[in-house]
């Protein structure tokens, strides 16, 4: 390891979560203590419920903790107003979901331009890097359709390719491959571990996948919102 | 700004998403600004037709009386042109002016009788103030003051079974208080769209009527045109100061009802407006609002990507104000195109006697001014961009974590 990938990307400290459902309180997380590190390739498993997608929301600063701290790149996201959160997002993280999450009505390059284009950088250097990406994700040629035109498992490699164009330090992916056959899931795991090879993203994935479990270099086990096992792979 | 491009281009492409339904909403807002633009159209053409017509039938921009003549106009009741009274008259505001000689009188032919107002005219005068020599439709109007024929109207002719170059027999109070009576040979009939003008009033020049009354330099009214309609205040302001002794008033107080139409018609325009643009802005509510939760999910995923909430918020804004302007632009070429079909007006003559009742003609014009114009678009774009901030507002509150797992 480098000292680069020593570098914390994620800390949680003592996170909690609790939903109120009428009258009865529901612990989604409790005792979170969790680090990742810079090139990390983290999958969280465990069962319906177990608060998986909820710590992914957590880290990606979609949902905030009842108490705890995360930090993201040192920066304490609790301390954020909506626009910085916003900020974070736009330029530290990068989101894979399980399904319908490219815009309809933007053409594959168009869906992994938008975030350069948000992050405003020039036409020129997006349509390059866009293409590039494409290419990388091999879906090179088809970058003037439109999702509706793409199949499922191209509709997530062009997700994957908006998540990593703009080299963010960190890539959440939840259920990235719940919707996928086997052949295009493991063509999308070896996507993303190449990735995480190529350019030391980090990756955390909340997945009931065993190929991702597998083939994570580190598995988090989750259950009844409690971290109950870490294995280095 | 790559932002504000992206959500432009966003903005654009999502209105066109369903297509059915924004055609289905377009379509309700066009026939809103059609209606707005139209009615308006309609409602200008009728004031501004009543108001032409009080001034061109004898009214004028204003009048001067002896202060009695209004409450009894006899012809004990009348001025006398004097030396100030043409002085004050002679001034840039005032464009025409024409003295008449007006009585009640009685109009006897052949066949029938019939009660009128007698009206002695300045055939060069009146040439240039008032409808009549544009309304002869046979004979001629009159060629000097000299002239000793009558002009009546046409529904007038057929009341009295009387024709062109026929003789009919005028009868009125004399200065002595006697009935005098005169013969006149009918040398013009004069058409307009009021019928009450046509069997109401018989025009003879002022050189007849002095005959017939038997004095002379009689004068009942005199009625002046000035420069244009915005004059008519300070003018009669100032002939008030000159002609103290003299009763002088505009066409405001002397048709009351007409203006009463011309107020009404400012009030009922922004009434109406606000009624057919709260009707469409329903419209426009629920489909941003069905937008909004069709596209949730879309939601929540821009704002994971990073876009600021003031943006989402402004690309289904921007939406909404593309729908307006796209409404506007074919709505208001709708209603221009449907003015310009109505040509001349639209034939009301089967309500005649209601419309006389209102002052109005039988012919409504559709008239588009360029205020009223300006005021239909500006409520529909003001307030219709208020009425999209609300469901935008309500897209850029979304919780992502709740948006984007929304089915």
């Amino acid at each position: 390891m480098t000292a680069t990938d020593t570098e914390l990307v994620v800390q949680c400290q003592d996170i909690y979560k609790t939903y109120q459902q009428g009258p009865i309180a529901v612990h989604a997380l409790s005792e979170i203590n969790f680090d990742v590190h810079r090139g990390d390739f983290i999958c969280l498993s465990g069962p319906s419920g177990s608060g998986k997608s909820t710590l992914l929301n957590m880290i990606g600063g979609l949902d905030v903790p009842s108490s705890g701290e995360i930090y993201i790149d040192g920066e304490e996201i609790d301390e954020l107003d909506k626009g910085e959160l916003a900020d974070m997002r736009l330029h530290k993280i990068g989101f894979i979901f399980q399904a319908y999450n490219l815009i309809p009505v933007l053409t594959a390059q168009e869906n992994i331009e938008m975030v350069m284009q948000m992050q405003g950088i020039k036409k020129h250097e997006r349509h390059e890097k866009s293409l590039t990406t494409l290419k990388e994700v091999g879906l090179e040629g088809l970058e003037h359709r439109k999702p509706p035109e793409l199949s499922g498992g191209q509709q997530q490699r062009v997700a994957v390719a908006r998540a990593i164009v703009s080299q963010p330090s960190l890539v959440l992916a939840d259920e990235p491959t719940a919707n996928l056959d086997s052949v295009t899931a493991n063509k999308l795991i070896d996507l993303m571990l190449q990735m995480n090879e190529q350019h030391k993203t980090t990756f955390i994935i909340s997945t009931h996948d065993p190929m991702i479990m597998q083939r994570a270099k580190t598995l988090v086990k989750l259950h009844d919102g409690k971290i109950i096992d870490r294995i280095q792979q | 700004m790559n932002s504000f491009s992206l959500i432009m281009a966003l903005a654009w492409r999502n209105l066109w998403r369903n297509k059915r339904r924004t055609s289905v909403i377009l379509f309700a807002m066009i026939l809103g600004i059609w209606a707005m633009v139209v009615t308006a159209a309609f409602m200008r053409g009728m004031a501004l037709q009543a108001l032409d017509d009080t001034i061109n039938n004898l009214t004028g921009h204003i009048q001067i009386h002896h202060p009695k003549y209004l409450d009894d106009p006899v012809i004990d009741n009348t001025i006398t042109m004097s030396a100030t009274l043409e002085k004050a008259l002679t001034t840039d505001q005032v464009l025409h002016w024409s003295s008449r000689i007006r009585v009640p009188a009685v109009v006897n032919s052949e066949r029938d009788t019939s009660g009128v107002v007698l009206v002695g005219i300045n055939p060069k005068q009146e040439a240039e103030l008032s409808f009549l020599k544009n309304a002869i439709v046979q004979g001629q109007y009159f060629n000097s003051n000299n002239d000793k024929g009558v002009i009546i109207g046409k529904k007038l002719a057929d009341n009295l079974e009387t024709k062109l170059g026929k003789r009919i027999v005028l009868m009125t109070q004399n200065k002595d208080n006697e009935i005098t009576d005169r013969g006149f040979r009918i040398t013009g009939i004069y058409d307009t769209p009021t019928e009450g003008m046509e069997t109401g009033f018989v025009f003879i020049t002022t050189r007849s009527a002095e005959k017939l009354i038997g004095s002379n330099q009689l004068t009942s009214e005199i009625t002046l045109l000035t420069r244009s309609l915005d004059d008519v205040d300070t003018t009669l302001g100032q002939l008030k100061a000159d002609l103290p002794d003299l009763d002088v008033q505009s066409w405001k107080t002397l048709q009351p009802f007409t203006q009463l139409i011309v107020e009404m018609y400012g009030d009922f325009q922004y009434i109406w407006h606000l009624i057919v643009f709260l009707a469409m802005s329903f419209g426009i509510i629920n489909t941003l609002l069905m937008t909004i939760f069709e596209r949730t999910r879309e939601f929540g995923l821009f704002q994971a990507l990073g876009l600021k909430p003031r943006f989402i918020l402004l690309q289904v804004w921007i939406e909404a104000v593309f729908m307006l302007f796209l409404a506007l632009i074919i709505g208001n070429l709708v209603s221009w195109l449907t003015v310009i079909a109505t040509g001349d007006g639209i034939d009301v003559s089967a309500f005649a006697q209601g419309m006389e009742m209102a002052q109005l003609s039988n012919i409504i014009p559709f008239i588009i001014i360029s205020e009223d114009l300006m005021l239909a678009n500006f409520i529909v774009i003001s307030l219709g961009m208020l009425t999209g901030l609300y469901p935008a507002w309500r897209a850029s509150r979304l919780v992502p974590a709740n948006a984007i797992t929304r089915i």
